[in-house]
């Protein structure tokens, strides 16, 4: 009803009078802090000659941070989607000891400051870190490399698979469970067949979440890698960089084409959770 | 034999559950399993199923010994309260769940899942999922789903608890319908006795973890073994001795309770016609029948239940005296002493 208030042939201050507060502020609030900022960057962007705007877009090194930025991310996003979900299977289907202390440890990756975080991953994987100083014998390592930009990743973005999928298995009932069991059902074939696809939605959910936050990553990441063009330099420490040199139009572009991506992959990501609900009335 | 229960019992940590407990369910019967809650028939029901393992005792199932076979093996239908359909599949894929567990040709799972569909009255329904059905709809697929494995024991646990009266009224009918048409054995747990007394063809009473009577509607409603079997199953009014005293009941000693049910009284307003005397507290008309309270001299109130007939006969009203006798009484021995700890040990 608010909404058709506000169609063209109006004046919009007007329609934006007549709204409810609650539909007033919450406007007022998302024109300033999304769309505002949002639409000032692409209209910087625009205003760079389109030529300009693709060589710089697809500079080399331009697209090998995207490249290191959006693949790592997604692999890291998609081994939490495995690992994230066997915890919150753990924590909901076991009782331990310390269990409220291990929830707890499971919420620290978001309190925690990136640069924190970006210190004791440092601190662990570096080459005479404990973990760091037992993989460097067999050439591996860490930190300082693409690896380590998937560490970081997987470490700040691990959280939300496990918070978004044991709500959704806490109120799957046993009883569902036991129907498929009497069907016949093997234990492996009722979490296969029964209780993955329920799970499904809240999964991609939480590897979605861990995405964005893992592509938004910053203060971890420029501690435990180098930062070497492609070798594990990533599109947020990119912008930074061009910055620093007072390429203000550089730094533009790239972020343009991060908001671009990261636009496109919530579009893909909304209709795979529309098709995973699709049997919600 | 269709189920044969030995010596079994169950405790989940303080709780015993069910004490030692042995029942015979003969092949193709309905039988109820009737109690109030925490009387242990749904840990029996369990039980039989697979879904809990007993402390002690046997369970055999059309003759083979099954008490440790997982419940995958034991080739039952289990139907829950709550339906526990699977959400992401259609009618179709939750009924076929358990055929295509078996490995069945798809032409067969077809033909199956349509003439399940047709048994269950849901022929149209095929491609909807659950969250767009009716609680009775869905109750309905649970049920296909079940019977689609040609299960030896089909188990019902409180099948229609979730449903509001007239559904639930309905699906008690149906149930006894689609037995007599596939004659399953069938065993479904309840706690609301008419709905047993209308289903079943043999009714297990059930208290505080023991089988208190087994027997048709018919003799559990008219020779209860128990008190509690009495007083469970159908209203009942409880005299103490006292008022028995009182008013010379033939038969009874003092110490003995007297049980009779509400519409087996005769109601008089002659002082010498030989009842109890009561005063009339409440008056309900419901149609049917009346039913009034009447509160007796020592202080104990009872239920008197009268049919238009009667009511014509001798239209009492609200604080008139009146003069009960009831015809049909029924008094049971003094509870022995290995009840009185019984009761004791499972309240504290």
């Amino acid at each position: 009803m608010t909404l058709s208030a506000a169609s063209p042939s109006i004046n919009p201050l007007k329609a934006l009078a007549q709204l409810s507060w609650p539909w007033r502020v919450t406007f007022i609030y998302l024109l300033f802090m999304l769309l505002l900022p949002l639409t000032a960057l692409v209209l910087r962007a625009s205003t760079v000659e389109p030529g300009e705007f693709w060589r710089i877009a697809t500079d080399p090194v331009a697209v090998s941070t995207y490249e290191v930025t959006f693949g790592t991310a997604l692999i890291a996003a998609l081994i939490n989607g495995v690992l994230g979900t066997l915890a919150a299977w753990v924590l909901v289907r076991y009782r331990f000891p310390f269990q409220k202390g291990l929830e707890g440890l499971i919420d620290l990756p978001f309190a925690l400051p990136t640069a924190v975080a970006g210190l004791t991953l440092a601190t662990v994987y570096s080459d005479n870190g404990w973990i760091g100083s037992l993989l460097a014998p067999l050439g591996i390592r860490i930190s300082f490399t693409r690896l380590g930009v998937g560490v970081a990743m997987l470490f700040i973005s691990f959280s939300f698979v496990v918070r978004t999928v044991q709500p959704v298995l806490q109120e799957i009932e046993k009883e569902v469970e036991e129907a498929a069991w009497s069907l016949g059902a093997s234990r492996w074939q009722t979490f296969w067949k029964v209780l993955l696809p329920q799970l499904m939605t809240a999964i991609l959910t939480g590897v979605a979440l861990g995405f964005s936050r893992a592509v938004g990553e910053y203060g971890s990441i420029v501690i435990i890698a180098s930062s070497i063009p492609f070798r594990d330099l990533i599109s947020a420490v990119l912008v930074i960089q061009r910055l620093e040199q007072y390429d203000y139009t550089g730094a533009t572009v790239i972020g343009t084409v991060l908001l671009l991506i990261s636009l496109v992959s919530l579009i893909a990501i909304n209709l795979l959770q529309a098709w995973g609900r699709r049997h919600e009335a | 034999m269709g189920i044969t229960i030995e010596g079994v019992s169950k405790r989940f940590g303080d709780f015993q559950a069910l004490y030692s407990t042995s029942l015979t369910i003969e092949t193709g019967s309905l039988v109820a399993l009737l109690g109030p809650s925490g009387s242990g028939k749904s840990t029996l029901l369990r039980l039989i199923a697979g879904l809990e393992l007993p402390d002690t005792g046997r369970i055999w199932l059309t003759g083979r010994d099954a008490t440790y076979a997982s419940v995958q093996e034991r080739n039952i239908g289990f139907v829950f309260q709550h339906y526990a359909l699977f959400k992401h599949m259609t009618v179709r894929q939750n009924i076929a769940f358990g055929l295509e567990i078996r490995k069945a040709s798809r032409a067969e799972i077809r033909a199956r899942v349509d003439e399940l569909l047709e048994l269950v009255q849901l022929s149209g329904f095929g491609d909807r999922y659950p969250s767009q059905l009716s609680g009775g709809q869905r109750q309905r697929v649970a049920l296909a789903r079940a019977l689609a494995v040609e299960p030896q024991v089909l188990l019902l646990d409180e099948p229609f608890g979730a449903l509001d009266a007239k559904v639930r009224k309905e699906l008690r009918a149906w149930l006894r319908r689609l037995h007599d048409e596939v004659q399953v054995t069938t065993v479904f747990v309840t706690h609301d006795q008419e709905e047993a007394m209308e289903v079943a063809d043999q009714i297990v009473v059930m208290n505080q973890g023991r089988i208190e009577q087994v027997g048709s509607p018919a003799e559990i409603y008219d020779h209860p073994a128990t008190p509690f079997v009495m007083s469970f199953v159908g209203q009942v009014n409880v005299l103490h001795p006292e008022s028995v005293l009182s008013c010379q009941l033939p038969g009874i000693q003092g110490s003995q309770q007297v049980f009779f049910r509400p519409h087996d009284v005769v109601i008089e307003t002659d002082p010498c016609s030989g009842g109890m005397a009561a005063q009339v507290q409440t008056v309900l008309h419901l149609g049917r029948e009346i039913q009034a309270e009447l509160l007796l001299q020592d202080g104990g109130s009872l239920w008197v239940h009268l049919s238009r007939e009667q009511y014509a006969k001798t239209p009492i009203q609200r604080g008139q005296w009146v003069y009960v006798r009831p015809k049909a009484i029924k008094a049971f021995p003094p509870a022995d002493k290995h009840r009185a700890v019984r009761n004791s040990s499972v309240f504290v």
